[in-house]
């Protein structure tokens, strides 16, 4: 009898729901892929072509893993644009204009492994800031780091006054030549940010998986008071982990930068949408404990396939917002379908299994 | 007196069931309300006396059964018709809106309104003042709920059961968060009311008081109706026994247990709450090896309180605690459980589980540093080994550790819960009600594994509202009784009136004053 417990009913329809951002993605490819084909005559397919959507990818992917962790402790980070921004004028700035040292009448400037330290540091710290905020002062996430996305990008205007940092290629009489490496280097064929996302999306997954880091921040976003309860640091993984989202926004406002060899103050703005987007495609549940950074991963190359497909098929930037939009409504809704069909057929198993006892 | 002939009967529920994923809370009860006077309704925790006063005033709908408001049957009742019947009910939990004023609390969806639309604050706020007059309290019906003291709004919360023409008043626990005087003024309420003709259903663990206002009492032990009967023939004594049943439950005790030295040590643990008196005085006792230490006290006792400072939770809390000697530092969680202190919690879907995490993930939650290697690395077979261990040992009825917990039944959730805190090794185990909300089968289970534990030398310390289980397997009692304790009784000394009566020293002088009035 007990054998004979299984739900087959929803088996199929659920895997298939499991795995909707992926099959998403796939559609996506072939439905460019044809359409290009047959109305332009463009390869979608092609190695050049792949590598660009790559390039997308891993800015959008790098910060969405960062807010991963972020959503899936039950909060939001709204300031990554803007740390992204900040970052790159930062980093400009130390560049092009170096540190003024007034005392010494004379102007520092620094290797560019050092400036790039700088940056991720900033990033971190303005992170570490946000989940001061957070759980010090009790501020709401959305709120915190609200204010800290108009603190960041003032800063950033603030830097130059609100111009652009053009020709960042260093000077080699200062020592500050290489920047542009960065973002125009390749390893075995692919971008360096390409491999960074790649990086950062092992460690990413390696710490939600198999460390209690990460089990904890699981278990903050599912339960706080649980958690809290069963001996677990919920203000110190909480801000260790708006630290990781701002270090991760901080490392792709450099890529812009190196990518452009310039960098602009308006350089980031509504990535954070992105991001989330990338996140939320992915399964991430913005109620917090639910999601994967796997999942997030092909979130974010479901956003970049969208977006450089339809640009590709010479789509208005208007149009593209729309269908952009409908796509997340839709993930959003597959989701909650999911978790009904979960609770239902948790339910019906609980029942069939007390009538058995019952009948016993 | 009393003459049970003369009374007619208002409302009558007949064979009420209600049925919870995994427990039978009501089992088929049959309930009179009588005309003008109080019935008073008496059990212990889980005897199912909210839950019928819920079905009674339209929140919950009985799985069967009938009943009757004069010789209507009542079918389909919801919060809105229970009250246009004249049915109304002050909960034992606050359920104001602690945002809005209180003429906004007291008329919340019986708005009264102007023009056919607008809110008619004026007079509103005019009859609040002239409710709250009544109640000869001087609370501002401008003022925000938040703002108020905890009785404040429980005279609030009563101002809101009277803006209505009630027939049959509900009042679960109102006397909880008062004070002596504003016990009485409500005790002069009752009896106009009653003078008025509506009739009043009183749950209340002060079983002084209810002796002194009720008319009719009824017991409830286990989702059954034990009896009922005029107040005038029954005592104290009768009221207790009832509702702990006759037997001797020693069915859980084995006896054999060793008890050693002290494991841990509480001296003059103090803890200020957000109210004027303390939430803790001066509470200090000890637990011994083997040890399975019984805490008892009505609601706002103190008895989480207490539990919640040995764990670490109250960062506010003075006083000394010794584990093995050993004096431990300042409060924190993280801290105390390496050092070997484990909490049940009370409310497990609130506190004890992650609702989004699987079963294993829930069980290793607090002990993952003992499965950890290099600090960082989680072993999984080290995992899966010390989970499958767990699910075995207590029983723990999944098919698959990584399914939900929230797969698993209220009984084996709560096992896991018992599981996660075992898992880190604790020399004292803390269980804070941890019997609530489960069916009698995973009680006996869960004892089972506390007399082990004992066995095996954990010192317990156990807080319940349940009689009948301090009876069974402690091998001491204290009671805490408005954040004192009031009584300490070694296992010969442990009787349910030694226990009761000690719970009542706080709240005593109120029943004595108020007594004599209603008779």
């Amino acid at each position: 009898m007990k054998n004979s417990i299984k739900n087959n009913d929803f088996s199929i329809s659920m895997i298939l729901l499991k795995m909707r951002t992926i099959i998403a993605l796939i559609l996506l490819v072939i439905v460019f892929t044809v359409l290009l084909n047959t109305t332009r005559g463009i390869n979608f397919l092609h190695p050049v072509n792949l590598m660009t959507i790559a390039k997308h990818v891993a800015i959008t992917g790098i910060m969405a893993i960062g807010m991963t962790f972020v959503i899936l402790t039950g909060g939001i980070d709204l300031s990554v644009g803007s740390i992204v921004g900040l970052s790159g004028m930062i980093a400009g700035g130390l560049i092009n204009e170096g540190i003024v040292l007034n005392m010494f009448g004379g102007t520092l400037y620094l290797h560019v492994p050092l400036i790039i330290l700088v940056c991720l540091l900033l990033g971190t710290a303005i992170g570490g800031v946000n989940g001061l905020l957070i759980t010090r002062l009790n501020v709401a996430p959305f709120i915190g780091t609200l204010g800290m996305m108009y603190i960041a990008r003032g800063f950033a205007n603030i830097r130059s006054g609100g111009a652009t940092f053009p020709n960042l290629q260093g000077k080699p009489e200062l020592g500050n030549t290489g920047f542009p490496i960065l973002g125009a280097g390749r390893f075995l064929g692919m971008p360096f940010s390409v491999w960074l996302m790649i990086l950062l999306m092992i460690i990413a997954i390696y710490i939600a998986k198999k460390t209690p880091f990460g089990r904890h921040i699981y278990a903050i976003g599912g339960n706080q008071r649980a958690a809290e309860l069963s001996g677990i640091q919920v203000k110190k993984v909480t801000t260790l982990v708006y630290m990781f989202s701002g270090f991760a926004s901080a490392l792709v406002g450099l890529i812009i930068a190196s990518q452009l060899v310039a960098a602009h103050p308006a350089t980031g703005e509504s990535y954070e949408m992105n991001a989330i987007a990338a996140a939320v495609l992915g399964g991430t549940s913005l109620s917090g404990g639910i999601g994967s950074i796997g999942g997030t991963v092909i979130g974010a190359f479901v956003i970049g396939v969208l977006s450089d497909g339809l640009v590709m098929l010479g789509v208005s930037e208007f149009w593209q917002n729309v269908i952009k939009g409908l796509v997340i409504l839709a993930a959003v809704i597959l989701d909650q379908t999911q978790q009904r069909i979960n609770a239902r057929s948790s339910e019906t198993r609980d029942k069939k299994q007390r009538k058995i006892v019952k009948s016993a | 007196m009393v003459n049970r002939m003369s009374d007619a009967v208002i409302l009558r529920a007949e064979n009420i069931r209600k049925v919870y994923p995994g427990t039978m809370a009501l089992k088929g009860v049959n309930f009179n309300v009588y005309e003008g006077k109080v019935n008073v309704l008496v059990g212990e925790n889980g005897a199912g006396k909210s839950t019928l006063m819920k079905i009674l005033s339209g929140v919950e709908m009985p799985t069967s059964g009938k009943f009757y408001l004069q010789d209507e049957e009542l079918t389909h009742l919801t919060p809105k018709t229970a009250a246009q019947k004249g049915i109304g009910i002050i909960y034992q939990e606050l359920s104001l809106f602690p945002n809005l004023n209180v003429a906004e609390n007291i008329f919340m969806n019986k708005e009264l309104l102007k023009n056919k639309g607008w809110i008619d604050h004026g007079t509103q706020e005019l009859k609040a003042k002239e409710l709250l007059r009544k109640l000869e309290q001087d609370i501002n019906p401008r003022s925000k709920v938040s703002s108020l003291k905890v009785g404040q709004q429980q005279i609030v919360e009563i101002a809101r059961a009277l803006a209505e023409d009630v027939n049959i008043l509900i009042m679960d626990e109102p006397t909880s968060a008062l004070s002596k005087t504003e016990v009485e003024i409500l005790f002069k309420i009752i009896d106009e009311l009653k003078s008025n003709g509506v009739s009043i259903i009183y749950i209340s663990h002060r079983l002084e008081e209810l002796i002194q206002i009720g008319d009719y009492i009824t017991v409830l032990r286990d989702g059954e109706l034990i009896t009922e009967k005029p107040m005038s023939d029954v005592n104290l004594q009768w009221i207790i026994s009832s509702m702990v049943g006759g037997e001797a439950s020693k069915i859980f005790h084995s006896g054999k247990r060793q008890i050693g030295d002290v494991v841990l040590q509480v001296k003059d643990l103090f803890l200020h709450g957000p109210a004027e008196e303390p939430l803790l005085k001066s509470i200090s006792f000890d637990v011994r090896r083997g040890e399975v230490l019984g805490i008892y006290g009505l609601l706002g006792a103190g008895r989480t309180e207490t539990l919640e400072s040995i764990m670490g939770l109250h960062r506010e809390a003075r006083g000394k605690i010794f584990l093995e000697n050993e004096l431990l530092g300042e409060p924190d969680i993280k801290s105390r459980i390496r050092k070997g202190i484990a909490l049940v919690p009370e409310d497990r879907q609130r506190e004890g589980i992650v609702q989004t995490m699987s079963v294993s993930h829930n069980l290793t939650l607090p002990g993952l540093w003992r499965i950890v290697k290099k600090k960082i690395h989680i072993s999984g077979s080290d995992e899966s080994s010390c989970v499958n261990e767990t699910i075995t040992s207590m029983s723990i009825k999944t098919s698959n550790p990584a399914d939900s917990i929230m797969s698993l039944s209220g009984g084996n959730q709560q096992k896991v819960v018992f599981g996660k805190s075992l898992l880190i090794q604790p020399k004292v185990l803390l269980l804070d009600e941890p019997t609530r909300g489960i069916d009698v089968g995973a009680k006996g289970e869960i004892f089972n594994i506390m007399n082990d534990l004992a066995q095996k030398g954990l010192a317990i310390i156990m807080v319940t509202s349940e009689l009948k289980e301090l009876l069974a397997i402690c091998d001491r009692v204290i009671v805490l009784s408005k954040g004192r304790i009031t009584g300490n009784f070694g296992k010969e000394d442990i009787s349910e009136e030694n226990i009761v009566n000690a719970s009542t020293i706080g709240h005593m002088t109120t029943a004595q004053r108020v007594g004599g009035k209603n008779k």
